[in-house]
């Protein structure tokens, strides 16, 4: 089969690759709703190194993908399925005690390899998880609720507290999830999250404090934290959480910055702090995200972070999508129809 | 039901490199049909796909389906006819000898050497077929059409924003298809380059559905090159000169 897969060439450009593809022992699935990343635009838009981009184009974008199974060779979906598409493919030697999503030789669709944004995707079963009880518009976002999963599990494996404060950093999409996942996994935390937006702060009506990151009280402190600012954002959220946090709390670090971030290792040694470095997800992640998600009100929480964009049906909606994307505060997703 | 109709009932091979009609030679690893059949086996909204074939073709299609390991549950194998509308009308004979004739059953004729057909454009075809009765797959015109009553002196450069080339699939409501195409003469048919114009001469609506540029008509050596380097992703360097 002459399956169509969209690849960004050069920052803002698409072409189409023509991929002659076998598909008679797998799992063959049509992508209906995708959702853009923070990583997905900055390959649109060039703000990656240059070397970067020279390894890594021509590349399929997109990571946040459901759709439903149009064929199976394995016999372990029924076709109609719907389903949520993991992107990590993980490495085939797996070491035990070893996430699948930091193994080495793992691979992760649309960084290095083509995501996807094709006519159709070709996998395993087991890199899929299948679901019933989520709007299609919703479950695009599964990916990035199961990085959320992911990162307080990562939180509680390693002993962090989280039966008392727990802070979040940052006000945009990531804060959101981590909150909404922090409300039903550790239900006796107490979530206080810091932002710089008015605006985007209103949003964490579910969140038991909200504060202005320049207005803390003075005696604000949390017993773990979760870095989810980002960009040049990092630095200053990072300084605050070795201000704020307790002696021998826990900090999970998922912002994404291009450049290095200075650290007060000084205070941060003196503290004894617990720093956890949390990227991506793994399967059972993505079961536990489903789970989540299948319940009503967790499903409408995440609508108010969703813009759904017009059905993307040729290359130059494409270019619409990541343009809406550019000036929307939260998570664009959009039909794929192409 | 929604019946796929794959038509392939030429022997014939442009391509002066190869004994086998176009339809069987290799595209990448699979033969071009082969690339075809699979992108309608992918598309959950056809219930059964037909593919015709001359008749010294049969077995070796057979063949094919069990080489490529393709399920036959949903497929049928018939013989083709003397030309393009009548190895269709020998598929739809062959629909309604085994699901019998119905008012909603609904055809997407396609061409088998055009293998880039997407699956937006398969669907497309069905659900306007569904609607409006008939549709045509088709693109808006690139070159500049000129035409010529001898073969000497442009007679007329029509408006090419009106213009579109026709692509397939061309999709129907089966039994109006047939009852046209029996309906109209000897001399009528003899003129037809493909199904779409039955439904012209009635005067009947034909709707477009949006083609692409990519679902190209493997007919000659010169298109026979350009599906390669698309499908290998050869570089081709532009050369002006």
């Amino acid at each position: 089969m002459l399956n169509y897969i969209y690849q960004l060439v050069s920052p803002g450009i698409f072409s189409v690759k023509y991929s002659d593809e076998n598909f008679s022992e797998k799992v063959v699935v049509r992508p209906d709703y995708m959702a853009i990343c923070h990583a997905d635009q900055r390959y649109y838009m060039g703000h990656r190194d240059a070397k970067v981009l020279r390894k890594k184009l021509p590349m399929a974008l997109i990571h946040e993908c459901c759709g439903h199974v149009v064929y199976d060779g394995t016999d372990t979906y029924i076709p109609g399925q719907k389903v949520i598409l993991i992107p990590n493919v993980p490495p085939t030697n797996k070491i035990e005690g070893i996430y699948e999503n930091y193994g080495k030789g793992a691979h992760f669709l649309s960084s290095g390899y083509d995501g996807f944004m094709r006519e159709f995707v070709i996998m395993s079963p087991d890199r899929m998880v299948k679901f019933e009880k989520i709007e299609m518009n919703i479950a695009a976002i599964c990916e990035f609720v199961s990085v959320g999963v992911h990162a307080i599990r990562r939180l509680i494996k390693a002993g962090g507290k989280v039966d008392g404060n727990i802070g979040i950093w940052g006000d945009g999409s990531l804060a959101y999830v981590i909150c909404c996942c922090l409300r039903e996994l550790v239900p006796n935390a107490k979530i206080c999250v810091i932002g710089k937006n008015t605006a985007k702060l209103s949003q964490f009506a579910f969140a038991h404090f909200t504060y202005m990151a320049d207005s803390l009280p003075e005696n604000f402190e949390v017993d773990s934290a979760f870095e989810c600012a980002g960009g040049e954002g990092s630095f200053y959220a990072i300084e605050d959480i070795i201000n704020y946090i307790n002696p021998q709390g826990t900090v999970v670090l998922m912002g994404v910055s291009e450049n290095k971030i200075p650290v007060n290792t000084r205070n941060l040694m003196e503290k004894g702090l617990v720093f956890i470095g949390s990227s991506r997800s793994g399967r059972e992640d993505f079961l536990d995200a489903v789970n989540l998600m299948e319940d009503y009100k967790f499903q409408q929480r995440l609508c108010n972070i969703i813009i759904e964009d017009d059905a993307v049906k040729d290359i130059n909606d494409i270019h619409r999508v990541f343009n809406t994307d550019l000036h929307t505060p939260f998570k664009t997703v959009f039909k794929w129809d192409i | 039901m929604i019946f796929g109709a794959i038509v392939a009932g030429g022997i014939g091979s442009r391509m002066g490199v190869s004994g086998i009609p176009k339809q069987f030679m290799n595209l990448g690893d699979k033969p071009i049909i082969i690339h075809t059949l699979e992108k309608f086996i992918l598309c959950d909204k056809i219930n059964y796909i037909y593919i015709g074939v001359h008749k010294d073709w049969t077995v070796y299609m057979d063949d094919l389906l069990d080489k490529y390991k393709i399920d036959k549950e949903r497929i049928f194998i018939v013989k083709g006819g003397d030309d393009r509308n009548k190895t269709i009308m020998n598929i739809i004979n062959g629909i309604e000898k085994k699901f019998g004739e119905s008012d909603s059953h609904v055809i997407v004729t396609h061409d088998a050497v055009r293998p880039f057909v997407t699956l937006r454009i398969i669907q497309d075809n069905i659900d306007m077929a569904v609607s409006y009765g008939a549709c045509d797959t088709a693109a808006p015109a690139i070159d500049t059409i000129v035409e010529s009553n001898d073969g000497k002196i442009i007679s007329s450069i029509p408006d090419r924003r009106k213009l579109y080339q026709g692509q397939t699939p061309q999709s129907f409501k089966m039994k109006k298809l047939k009852n046209l195409y029996e309906n109209i003469s000897e001399s009528e048919k003899s003129i037809l380059t493909d199904a779409c114009k039955i439904f012209l001469l009635k005067n009947e609506p034909v709707y477009l559905v949006k083609g692409e540029n990519s679902n190209i008509k493997i007919t000659t050596i010169e298109d026979y090159k350009i599906a390669q380097a698309m499908v290998k992703g050869e570089k081709i360097e532009p050369n002006f000169n």
